[in-house]
């Protein structure tokens, strides 16, 4: 069964008086354990598209499911539960909390979102902090550490959930080459650890080579799928 | 929960400065009302007390008519000897009363033999009435603190006026309820100092000779002056007392008697009013402290971090969690201003009393002012702040909470 379903999906926003067609009739499925990337120029619908999948907004017309749920129908409350629940961000701009520490950026979603028991967050953070070779910079605060490491703590922060579904858009657009491969890597390797779907977008094109699945976007329409 | 207030508080660490100012704002306001309250409240509270405890009573019962008909003093709304016992019945009922006086009061010419003038007089029991108001021989500055029959104790303002001095002999000339006129001489047994208010200006004679001068065969009572064991119970003691009294009825067959507790027998209940009025506006002066400072710290603090609630949604969590996130705050901002407001407040108030600050009110001169603070009060202040912590924080926290993600993101 396909973990994302995509029917003559549509996105239509006013910017200003000016009716804009983000996303015209996209019709694409996705399958669980993917690393998936959709690529194109800037305005191409990227960041839109991974906004309906992340249910933090809502096609005009189309179908949209997502690990079996029709997204589009799910109100502000019900679709913030469905994100803690199934899936996992990574921000261009890493968006960690600056008042807590590497660990409790981690185990934020664990808190505040899924209420685990402490004993169990204890052991998924420091899990995920040595797959991301960020364990020993667990009680640092994020303006103690560099970018990449801020990447590194926000792939753990998104994984820490078990979430069937992360998305990431642009992950690696404020990373130098040689950190942005090490990100890409340890996403690759935490999808094949954990079965986990990553689905990122970017227009740098020696980063899309390290995708299984790669989507074009252009002008709002899917111009190819290469395997 | 604990989570919650532990991200609350890293969030306000994160700008010390302002949220110091904003503790220390509160924490000014807390004082300065703590301060305040108990600076007139001790006045107050000192006031009442020195009125009902050197002549009023805390309740006084009169013959229907007699207060509204006090200035003239008249003999004729005199209770009898049958409904004083009833009166007295009524109050002996009531184990709340510590003790009362019957006075005769009535008005008089004064004469040292070469002036004459006029005077009011109370006729007293004296051991009932220094139990009743155990302040009224405190105000005797010269002479013995006592009321002996044949003996006056003179108000010190007409003693001066009339220059007379403990030991001299003085005429008291009244008319009696029948019109005829009678004198008595009395020797000045005391100087009495004035008291605030009406009847604090009163002479004092044994009831003995104010029944002999007015010629009185049979007991007449002016009024009857109570003194309670608590002072808070007087209210409910006031409605037991005028319940029982109620049935009595005169002929015309309206009520016999009137109650009136303190507060309806001297003018400084007004000033008392007015000490509360404007505790309730100092009061409302920290609800405005308290509400724009929160609420401008608040409004801050999300305009700040509009991208974090963007991320923190986005993740997420719900938006109930960024509410209570951001009332939170504003509910630490308030407790920690009130906590340290309440501290320094005690402190200010420790220090005042220990100053023994003295004051002057009407007459009276070096009254020590104590300020003191109940525990109810400081309750009732952390209780306001904090809640109008919370509330201040509702309006910011409400927003941050449904802010839209995508935008939140978005934002620069």
């Amino acid at each position: 069964m396909n973990l994302i379903t995509a029917h003559d999906l549509s996105k239509t926003y006013l910017k200003g008086e000016t009716k804009v067609e983000a996303l015209k009739g996209l019709n694409f499925e996705i399958e669980p354990a993917s690393f998936v990337s959709f690529v194109g120029p800037s305005g191409s619908g990227k960041t839109t598209l991974l906004n309906l999948i992340g249910c933090l907004d809502k096609p005009t017309s189309g179908i949209l499911r997502v690990d079996d749920t029709d997204v589009s129908g799910l109100d502000t409350r019900m679709a913030a539960a469905f994100r803690g629940k199934k899936i996992g961000f990574i921000f261009q701009d890493f968006n960690l909390i600056p008042v807590l520490t590497v660990y409790e950026n981690v185990g934020y979603p664990l808190v505040l979102v899924q209420n685990t028991p402490s004993s169990e967050r204890k052991q998924r953070i420091l899990a995920l902090l040595d797959a991301v070779g960020m364990a020993e910079q667990k009680d640092k605060y994020p303006d103690q550490i560099s970018g990449g490491q801020k990447q590194r703590v926000a792939v753990a922060r998104a994984l820490v959930t078990k979430p069937k579904l992360v998305l990431a858009d642009e992950p690696t657009a404020n990373l130098d080459h040689k950190t942005a491969y090490m990100v890409i890597n340890i996403m690759k390797k935490m999808k094949s650890e954990l079965g986990t779907t990553f689905i990122f977008s970017t227009h740098d094109q020696k980063i899309v080579g390290e995708a299984e699945i790669i989507y074009t976007l252009e002008d709002g329409e899917l111009a190819g799928r290469e395997v | 929960m604990f989570d919650l207030f532990k991200i609350a508080i890293r969030n306000l660490l994160r700008y010390r400065r302002r949220t110091l100012l904003t503790v220390s704002l509160v924490s000014i306001g807390v004082v300065s009302v703590l301060v305040f309250v108990s600076a007139s409240g001790s006045f107050k509270n000192m006031m009442i007390g020195q009125i009902t405890d050197s002549f009023l009573g805390h309740i006084q019962i009169h013959k229907k008519g007699y207060v509204a008909s006090i200035d003239s003093l008249p003999l004729t709304l005199n209770l009898g000897s049958n409904t004083l016992e009833k009166v007295e019945k009524a109050i002996n009922e009531i184990p709340d009363i510590e003790a009362y006086s019957k006075r005769i009061k009535f008005g008089g010419m004064f004469s040292n033999f070469v002036e004459t003038t006029n005077v009011r007089l109370n006729g007293v029991y004296p051991e009932d009435e220094a139990r009743t108001v155990p302040l009224l021989l405190s105000r005797v500055r010269e002479g013995e603190r006592t009321i002996r029959t044949g003996e006056i104790l003179v108000p010190e303002l007409l003693a001066k006026g009339m220059k007379v001095k403990v030991g001299d002999t003085v005429v008291v000339i009244a008319t009696n309820r029948d019109g005829s006129v009678n004198g008595k001489q009395f020797q000045v047994g005391g100087i009495l100092e004035s008291a605030t208010g009406p009847g604090g200006r009163d002479g004092y004679i044994h009831i003995d000779d104010a029944a002999e001068i007015l010629r009185m065969d049979t007991t007449q009572i002016s009024e009857i002056a109570i003194r309670l064991k608590d002072f808070d119970k007087l209210h409910e003691v006031f409605d037991r007392l005028k319940d029982k009294l109620s049935n009595e009825v005169n002929k015309q067959g309206g009520p016999a008697f009137e109650v009136h507790m303190w507060e309806k027998l001297s003018p400084f209940y007004n000033i008392a009013r007015m000490i509360d009025i404007m505790t309730f506006f100092v009061k409302l002066m920290l609800i405005a402290i308290v509400l724009i400072s929160i609420m401008n710290v608040m409004v801050m603090a999300v305009y700040e971090r509009i991208r974090e609630i963007g991320t923190i949604a986005a993740i997420g969590t719900l938006p109930g969690k960024i509410l209570a996130m951001f009332l939170i705050e504003g509910f630490s901002l308030g407790f920690f201003g009130a906590v340290v407001g309440n501290v320094l407040g005690v402190a200010t108030i420790s220090i005042l009393s220990m100053a023994k600050l003295t004051f002057n009110f009407g007459r009276q001169k070096g009254l020590l002012l104590s300020p003191g603070i109940n525990i109810q009060d400081i309750l009732l202040i952390s209780i306001m702040v904090i809640t109008i912590s919370v509330l201040a924080s509702l309006q910011p926290a409400y927003k941050a909470s449904k802010m839209n993600p995508i935008d939140a993101l978005r934002h620069v």
